[in-house]
């Protein structure tokens, strides 16, 4: 290691103040402060210790929080691509070939160009590479249906890092969720490309007898009055995949989907992870639970179609709800930043969630657009929780 | 009768190297330095000494050219060897060559009978005269007391729950009959009580648990529960026009011999502490004391850092340095200026964390006392996590959104997020857990600065 760090040394000095590589600093800096912790130490004055912590551990901590969700995502790829083709039979690993084939490209596109840009920018406008995006740049592909194509990756990307975050100043600085700034993007940008068979990889093979590449989001919106959800999802994938959206399978996961959201389970794993270190909040994961699961209730006490009959604990385990919740909603930058705030952030995000897959047939998928709304909204929220703080001052004051 | 008070949140940092119980009295350093700029509030220190002036203990060195009433007082008596002028020719210490044995200037004596009959006005002269008046610390903004002020009530915390703090049982033990006289003087000070807080679950000294005439209330919980400020907060908090006094136990200690035996005695214990000391124990000696001779030969190595204070408040003062006006301890902690390859990443136990990231296994094992150097560990980013401040705050403050309005410079939402109640240690903690590495106290004092001079 003291060779590496005697080379770092020998080549600093051209990238400090009036050295030949000046304008490089911060790309330099990026480099070397991830092979090595720096050596700076603390003020004269003030705390003379330091916690341990800092963001680059922190964000690692929400990226192997996330890798349940990866590995499983790179195996069911494969899994519904082999199922939809009509070759149950197909082994573990070539599922994970197929599966691999597939998500890594879209990993290194999202990696490659969200980076690429962060160097770009720290560059240009003097600020060090911030960590956010190592958890943005893997939020993304687990939100990106397999079949994408790796062009719109990029595009999608590129635009998220530079209108959702570097324009309003880097990390930190962000109003809604870059992750899902990219998702939104496709979504409205190119919507005949991320709907309708998108979210099975295919490849050049064909599609058995009977195959459907719709989402359990779409068997709901799309179930007639007067039959029930519950029995289209359980009969649905007769013939060529048996018992894909039974309740038990939603839970685990595996079913068509954007790569990292299918399985609650999974999800749940990697809140289990956020919470027990603390750097997810637990107070709304939980409330968008909660938040969803109530409005569901409430919907099926009032009833009318289907949809709005489908139990409220199915709510839970279709579409991206878990994922949205655990990886999404607990973002701290976007997210409310006041402990009480973080209780109806979330609870209002899982409603609307709920009111948006059941009402708006245009968009099945309410959790993606209910964090981007409470995204814009938390401010606002945490304004309610301040304001109420210094109205406690000023009563103590006049009592 | 005092109150009892449970708090949940904070963060005890558990450091190596706590002082033994034992009280050293070796010979004393030769020098002694009374620095302006352990006070706040001063506006211009001007000094009333030349290099080369006899002075005894209780003589004015210093003064605040807008008040100049307040003086500054030598510690000990001995010669004026330097006065050391910064930028702008701004006073930044005067330093005296002690003699061997301590001569005082004499003040006024009283008996305990007379000290009842004084008056506040009879008071505030013998303290000024004097330089224990220093002692008194105003709220808001921890400033040097303003004589004109009548507190609503005077706040002793009577235990300290900083990282390597001294036993209040070894600094001020015997002293109960010094104390006593102390509080009976405070209370004609103030229109309020006079409290005193101490530490429910350790021993208390006799020094605190028998004195009368004060609110002796009891806390709990983890730091920063011995901060006075945390403790008005929930005993009867600073709004908006209100003014509290605070003093530490010395200072009232040091008020009771004043009056009792007519001299400014600055004689103190400190403690010599820190995971690099070989053998961590008190000293006594008098305020201002060089560290030299105590550090000279009791270090386990030489790349350390000497801190007048303890680690989360405190100042580097080399090795050379003297202590500072206020501090108890002189924390010694090895220097930090490593590279450590892939540190942001691996895991360790013997780490300090509040945070239980990836890899950071301190939590397992809260009460193993270890290790921490000066790293940042870490560089400093924007604002990303939250609700860590808020868990070390055991105050209903938001102090995130208080350093934003103060980043911010807008005066009027700092008053309204309650920066009256608190000074720098208050919020100490936030500064050592904060991820993206603020200088926490360091703006909190910018902003204190620019309420005050609004």
């Amino acid at each position: 290691m003291k060779f590496l760090r005697n080379q770092l040394d020998k080549v600093k000095h051209s990238f400090e103040k009036g050295g030949k590589l000046e304008k490089y600093y911060y790309a330099y800096e990026a480099i070397d402060t991830f092979l090595f912790a720096p050596n700076t130490t603390n003020d004269v004055k003030g705390a003379q210790i330091r916690d341990a912590v800092d963001l680059k551990r922190l964000m690692m901590t929400v990226i192997i929080a996330m890798v349940p969700c990866l590995l499983f995502g790179i195996y069911n790829v494969g899994h519904q691509h082999f199922m939809a083709i009509g070759q149950a039979g197909a082994g573990f690993a070539d599922k994970l070939v197929v599966g691999l084939w597939q998500v890594l490209p879209i990993v290194v596109i999202s990696y490659g160009v969200g980076l690429g840009i962060e160097f770009v920018f720290s560059i240009l406008r003097k600020h060090p590479v911030n960590e956010g995006f190592l958890v943005t740049g893997m939020l993304i592909p687990l939100v990106m249906p397999p079949d994408i194509p790796l062009w719109q990756v990029g595009v999608a990307t590129a635009f998220a890092v530079i209108i959702g975050k570097e324009a309003f100043g880097g990390t930190g600085m962000n109003v809604v969720n870059v992750a899902l700034t990219a998702r939104a993007f496709l979504y409205f940008a190119y919507p005949t490309d991320i709907s309708g068979g998108v979210w099975t990889y295919l490849g050049d093979a064909q599609a058995v007898a009977g195959y459907s590449g719709a989402t359990p989001l779409a068997v709901a919106a799309e179930t007639v009055k007067g039959e029930s959800v519950v029995t289209a999802l359980n009969t649905f994938g007769a013939g060529w995949n048996e018992g894909v959206f039974t309740l038990q399978n939603l839970f685990i996961g595996f079913r068509p989907g954007s790569i990292g959201e299918t399985s609650t389970l999974m999800c749940l794993i990697g809140a289990l992870i956020l919470i027990i270190t603390g750097t997810g909040s637990w107070k709304i994961i939980v409330s968008v639970f909660g938040g969803a699961y109530a409005m569901a209730l409430l919907l099926n006490a009032i009833g009318g179609s289907p949809f709005v009959e489908l139990p409220a604990h199915y709510h839970l385990v279709i579409g991206g709800l878990a994922f949205g919740a655990v990886f999404m909603a607990t973002d701290p930058v976007t997210a409310a930043q006041t402990e009480t705030g973080k209780w109806v952030y979330g609870l209002l995000i899982g409603m609307l969630t709920i009111l948006i897959r059941v009402f708006n047939p245009a968009y099945p998928e309410g959790i993606m657009l209910a964090i981007l709304f409470m995204n814009v909204f938390a401010p606002v929220i945490d304004y309610i929780v301040v304001s109420a703080n210094k109205k406690r001052r000023i009563q103590r004051a006049t009592v | 009768m005092g109150k009892f008070i449970r708090l949940k949140k904070g963060f005890t940092i558990n450091l190596k190297g706590k002082a033994a119980p034992k009280v050293v009295e070796t010979d004393q350093p030769e020098t002694f330095v009374i620095k302006p700029t352990d006070f706040h509030g001063i506006y211009m220190p001007k000094p009333m000494v030349e290099v080369g002036d006899a002075v005894k203990a209780g003589s004015p060195l210093f003064h605040d050219k807008k008040h100049e009433q307040i003086v500054f007082t030598a510690p000990v008596s001995g010669e004026v060897v330097e006065i050391k002028r910064g930028e702008k020719r701004k006073l930044l210490e005067i330093k005296i060559l002690a003699d061997k044995n301590v001569e005082f200037e004499s003040f006024r004596k009283y008996s305990v009978s007379d000290i009842n009959n004084l008056n506040s006005a009879d008071i505030k002269e013998q303290l000024l005269k004097s330089g224990v008046w220093t002692s008194l610390v105003q709220r808001p903004f921890g400033v040097v007391a303003d004589p004109a002020a009548t507190p609503k009530a005077i706040h002793i915390s009577a235990f300290d729950t900083h990282p390597l703090a001294p036993d209040y049982g070894v600094l001020f033990k015997g002293q109960d009959h010094y104390f006593q006289v102390g509080v009976d003087i405070l209370k004609k000070l103030t229109t309020g009580a006079v409290h005193v807080n101490t530490h429910a679950t350790s021993e208390i000294s006799t020094v605190f648990s028998q004195v009368k005439g004060a609110e002796v209330n009891k806390f709990s919980g983890q730091h920063p529960v011995g901060c006075v400020g945390v403790q008005i907060h929930h005993l009867d908090p600073i709004n908006k026009g209100e003014v509290v006094w605070t003093i530490n136990p010395l200072g009232v200690i040091q008020i009771g011999k004043l009056f009792l035996n007519g001299v400014y005695d600055a004689s103190r214990i400190v403690a010599l502490a820190g995971s690099e000391v070989k053998n961590p124990q008190y000293y006594k000696t008098y305020t201002g004391a060089s560290v030299k001779k105590f550090i000279e030969g009791n270090l386990n190595q030489e790349h350390v850092r000497i801190i007048s204070g303890n680690p989360l408040t405190g100042t580097a003062i080399g090795k050379d340095g003297h202590i500072g006006f206020f501090d108890q301890v002189v924390s010694v902690l090895p220097e930090g200026d490593q590279y450590e390859f892939l540190g942001w990443i691996t895991p360790s136990t013997k780490k300090i964390s509040f945070h239980r990231a990836l890899g950071l296994l301190s939590f397992l094992s809260p009460s193993k006392e270890r290790v921490a150097d000066t790293n940042t560990h870490g560089e400093p980013r924007a604002f990303v996590q939250t609700g860590v401040f808020e868990q070390v705050t055991p105050m209903d403050i938001l102090p995130t959104h208080l350093l934003k309005s103060i980043l911010a410079e807008d005066i009027d939402e700092m008053e309204a997020l309650g920066i009256y109640e608190v000074i720098e240690e208050d919020l100490a903690l936030c500064e050592f857990v904060d991820v993206s590495k603020h200088k926490v106290q360091e703006i909190l004092r910018e902003g204190l600065d620019l309420v005050q001079h609004s």
